[in-house]
């Protein structure tokens, strides 16, 4: 097996950069924008995107939030049972609000599929949006990410790891193959 | 047919090697024997030759319980563990608390031919512990009745206890306590103790059984009777028992396989088959019981051989019914649980599980390898070491608590009057016992 | 988790997740739809050989949130009061389709007996066989001691130096034996207190404190939480206390005990209460009552169990 790295840290940190300013720029501003991190990594990036909208667009309005999957992903059977994570909705909801789901890796799509459900739950939100620093390819659903930090065709076998400073100490893509 | 049996090499209990001649249903002679032309040679090498064994307590379940044993299942279940006479407890339906009941258990067992199966008597009527049973016409009747027992309940009225000790020593008879206080064990389930209240079952305090112990020893003492005590199993009981012995109080007493060697921890498991009276105690009583064996406090082991179908096994702890089929196993658990530890040697076996259970119960002739004695033999060999598995089952029921255990030894042969019952390990079918035993009485008969 | 039988087998680790977990579930039982599709498909059977409104309703909800079918079989009026054997009952289960059996059993070990048979491969939980256990009830008392104590910061918290006191009739209660090995294994100190016939044969051997008497165990011990359990009058025909009077004057939380206890500490029961015999009704109301909170958390709590059960792949399966 070999590893390589794909991302270092100035690199992810430009792509969230970039991944803001779209963000931004798309919904013309903050305006019933809410930024919901999927557990566990889309939760730290959701953070940071926010930090530097914030940096760019200062609102007093709780910009970001996460929302949990677990109970909405249709392969819980096909694994070991998983654990849940909080969920957290910023205050004033989701109706009428414009999402962005941010999550590490878009590959298959089922995780955002039950994101899509999740969010059913809270309320009518006016549109979702998706951000994803790496989308890997291999969808399964006709799910396709807004915002990308970066294409990154792989095989199936091989193996996408995102590793960031707040849970791993270090900022990083590697793919093992 | 053949009648002459010469067995070959076999280790007699004390230690000594012979051979053994069988002819006409009696041993003939020991020593070393050239094999007489027509006869059967079995190879005994390496095989203990032990008295043919006795149990004084077994539960045929034959008139009423067909389902679970029958007297001639249970009597083949007593030749594959090597026993020659079983006594019949008394609760079947009806109970045996009459002449006619005993009689008819007295010929099934003749009809088998497996073994000498001896009725024991009720002590009281329907065992409901309020009125004396006919004792006399038990004892008088062909059945010869010499030990009643209400076991599976206690005689728990002491007034009643003592007219019973009294009134069986007019027929020579011994009453065999089931020691259970009723009010102490409403209801329990299990050896009470700190794993009782932890699993959430009824506690069967250790007291039930002492207590009622010393008070029937006292009576017996005070009336100057025989009295014997079914299954101890705590290290209480043996306390009690020795105490009275070394009183002079004419006690015996008896221990169960079982009690021998498992323990309540098995109880972890809610499986039925572990559910017995009395229940599974403690490790430190176990060792008590051994001891006890060891230095004859305890006089006898006995099966208490309950056979029960499967659905009184297989459900919830609390329905289930008491018991476990223990004749087919009850040897090699000897052998794990006090040859094997060095307790006790064949010698001892042969006493504890011969010998004075047959002078317990009064039967004449058995307990003993001599020449001139009647021709009760097993053949067990102690190399062995298997998992018990439910083939190794000879009766009806499978309520085993052995299975998928590692036991040491396993009874080769069992001759009884002369004739095989067990076969290098397989019971002989009933139809060739059958026929064996008509010969052998119609033998008798013609002397 | 393949089956959830008792709490004694539970790890550290284990009870926490599934603390963890419900407080995820409780969560999404403050939303406008409350219910998760995560046990669709499955099907659920509420098998109660006992009556237990309360408890049957609970696992109901729990496991209705969790879109699961829920088939509701109890004893009363079906065959099981007929004389069907446990053993054809869950052949009958297994026939049917069942992926869960929650099971309420007078007799102890029932649940445990369904787990290791091969009468049936569905995930068994216990809610409550005899004088045994009841795993659930426990976690949600756990569950509510950490809520009240850690707040929003409850996830991944132990019970660490807590002191509970359980009053009552320990010697039949499933729920004062679940909690004593669930509350040891995440650190809380566990107070018996009972009259001497009330407490376990046997319990000096249980990593408890045993205590006949209430005013000293409150005075000196100043537990944080105080659990009630349960007298029920039957005892009392039993010769295990004389009368009600006597009990309740001696070990009830009684208006005066109650207001010598501490401010902060928590008063539980698992319900139902008889007011005024082992508790009397200002305890029993006031803010440092849980009683209500108890049957809240329940649902969470055994919406995460059966979450833990029947969501993920089989064990062992």
């Amino acid at each position: 097996m070999s590893t390589r790295v794909v991302l270092q840290q100035a690199d992810i940190t430009r792509a969230l950069t970039r991944i803001s300013h779209e963000i931004l720029e798309s919904n013309r501003g903050t305006d019933n924008l809410v930024i919901l991190g999927i557990p566990t990594r889309g939760v730290l990036l959701g953070q940071r995107i926010a930090g530097i909208i914030q940096g760019i667009e200062p609102t007093e309005r709780q910009l970001v939030g996460q929302i949990d999957v677990t109970m909405y992903r249709d392969d819980l059977a096909s694994h070991p049972t998983r654990t849940s994570s909080p969920t957290d909705i910023p205050v004033g909801g989701i109706e009428g609000a414009t999402i962005v789901l941010v999550d590490d890796v878009l590959y298959s799509g089922r995780t955002i599929r039950a994101a899509l459900d999740a969010l059913a739950d809270f309320g009518r939100p006016r549109a979702v949006r998706l951000a994803a620093l790496i989308d890997r390819g291999h969808r399964e659903l006709p799910i396709r990410a807004d915002f990308i930090g970066k294409n990154l065709p792989s095989a199936v076998s091989e193996r996408i790891n995102v590793r960031l400073q707040e849970l791993d100490g270090v900022d990083e893509v590697t793919i093992d193959s | 047919m053949i009648d002459t049996i010469l067995i070959t090499g076999a280790t007699l209990p004390g230690g000594s090697q012979s051979d053994i001649l069988v002819a006409g249903g009696v041993i003939r002679e020991l020593g070393s024997i050239a094999a007489p032309a027509g006869s059967r040679r079995i190879d005994a090498a390496g095989l203990v030759a032990l008295p043919g064994l006795v149990d004084l307590h077994t539960h045929l379940r034959e008139p009423g319980f067909e389902q679970s044993e029958t007297v001639l299942t249970g009597s083949q279940a007593a030749a594959a563990g090597g026993f020659t006479s079983i006594f019949a407890m008394a609760n079947t339906l009806p109970v045996a608390d009459t002449a006619g009941v005993v009689e008819q258990v007295l010929s099934l067992g003749q009809q088998a031919g497996y073994a000498t199966v001896r009725p024991i008597g009720a002590v009281t009527r329907g065992l409901l512990g309020e009125q004396l049973s006919e004792i006399g016409a038990m004892a008088h009747s062909r059945a010869a009745v010499r030990v009643f027992s209400d076991d599976g309940k206690c005689v728990h009225d002491s007034l009643l206890m003592r007219r019973a000790l009294e009134y069986v020593s007019s027929f020579d008879g011994v009453i065999a306590q089931h020691a259970q206080d009723p009010r102490l064990t409403e209801a329990a389930q299990m050896n009470e103790g700190s794993l009782s209240s932890e699993l959430g079952l009824k506690g069967w305090p250790a007291v039930a059984e002492e207590s009622i112990i010393a008070r029937d020893v006292l009576l017996a003492e005070h009336v100057g009777a025989r009295l014997h005590i079914c299954h101890l199993s705590t290290a209480g009981s043996v306390e009690v028992i020795r105490w009275a012995k070394a009183r002079g109080i004419r006690v015996t007493a008896e221990a169960t396989p079982h009690h021998l060697l498992l323990t309540e921890d098995l109880v972890r498991s809610y499986d039925a088959r572990y559910k017995v009276n009395p229940p599974l105690r403690r490790d430190e009583d176990v060792l008590a019981l051994r001891a006890a064996i060891a230095d004859g406090t305890i006089d006898i082991i006995a099966t208490d051989h309950a056979p029960h179908p499967s659905e009184s096994k297989e459900c919830e702890w609390d329905s289930a019914a008491f018991g476990m089929v223990g004749l087919e196993s009850a040897l090699s658990v000897v052998q794990t649980a006090l040859v094997d530890t060095n307790l006790v040697g064949w010698n001892d076996v042969a006493r504890l599980l011969s010998a004075t259970p047959a002078a317990i119960g009064g039967l004449i002739g058995a307990g003993a390898i001599r020449a001139g004695a009647a021709a009760d033999i097993t053949l067990h060999d102690p190399s062995t070491s298997s998992v018990f598995d439910v083939t190794d089952l000879a009766g009806k029921s499978v309520n085993s608590p052995y299975l998928g255990r590692q036991l040491s030894g396993s009874v080769r042969y069992t001759l009884h009057n002369g004739y095989l019952t067990l076969d290098d390990g397989l019971v002989v079918p009933a139809e060739v016992v059958a026929a064996s035993a008509r010969a052998g009485s119609q033998m008798e008969m013609g002397e | 988790m393949r089956h959830l039988l008792s709490t004694k087998n539970l790890s550290r680790d284990e009870a926490i997740l599934l603390l963890d977990i419900a407080e995820d579930m409780s969560d999404t039982q403050l939303r406008e739809v409350k219910k998760l599709p995560t046990l669709r498909g499955k099907t659920v059977v509420n098998l109660f050989f006992e009556d237990s409104t309360r408890t049957r309703v609970s696992f109901e909800a729990a496991a209705k949130r969790l879109s699961a079918d829920v088939i509701n079989f109890s004893a009363k009026g079906s065959s099981v009061s007929k004389g069907e054997s446990l053993k054809d009952t869950a052949q009958t289960l297994a026939a049917i389709g069942a992926d869960g059996v929650i099971i309420r059993h007078a007799a102890s070990g029932a649940p445990q007996r369904l787990a290791e048979s091969r009468w049936i491969d569905a995930g068994i939980l216990n809610a409550g066989d005899g004088t045994h256990e009841h795993p659930t009830q426990a976690l949600l008392d756990a569950f509510t001691m950490r809520r009240r104590i850690h707040g929003d910061a409850s996830r991944g918290k132990d019970l660490d130096g807590i002191s509970v006191a359980i009053v009552g009739d320990i010697t039949h209660s499933r729920v004062a034996r679940s909690n004593l090995w669930l509350l040891r294994t995440l650190g809380a100190h566990v107070t018996f207190v009972a009259p001497a016939t009330l407490i376990p044969f046997g319990a000096a051997e249980w990593p408890a404190t045993i205590s006949y008497d209430l005013d000293q165990t409150l005075s000196e011990g100043r537990p944080d939480v105080v659990m009630l359990l349960r007298i029920q009058a039957e005892r009392m025909d039993a010769a295990f206390f004389p009368n009600e009077r006597e009990y309740s004057r001696w070990w009830g939380l009684d208006d005066e005990r109650f207001a010598a206890m501490r401010s902060d500490s928590i008063v539980m029961h698992p319900g139902p209460m008889n007011r005024g015999l082992e508790i009397s009704s200002t305890a029993a109301d006031s803010a440092q009552s849980t009683v209500l909170e108890q049957v809240t958390n329940g649902v969470s709590v055994r919406m995460a169990a059966l979450y833990m059960l029947l969501a993920g792949e089989r064990e062992g399966a």
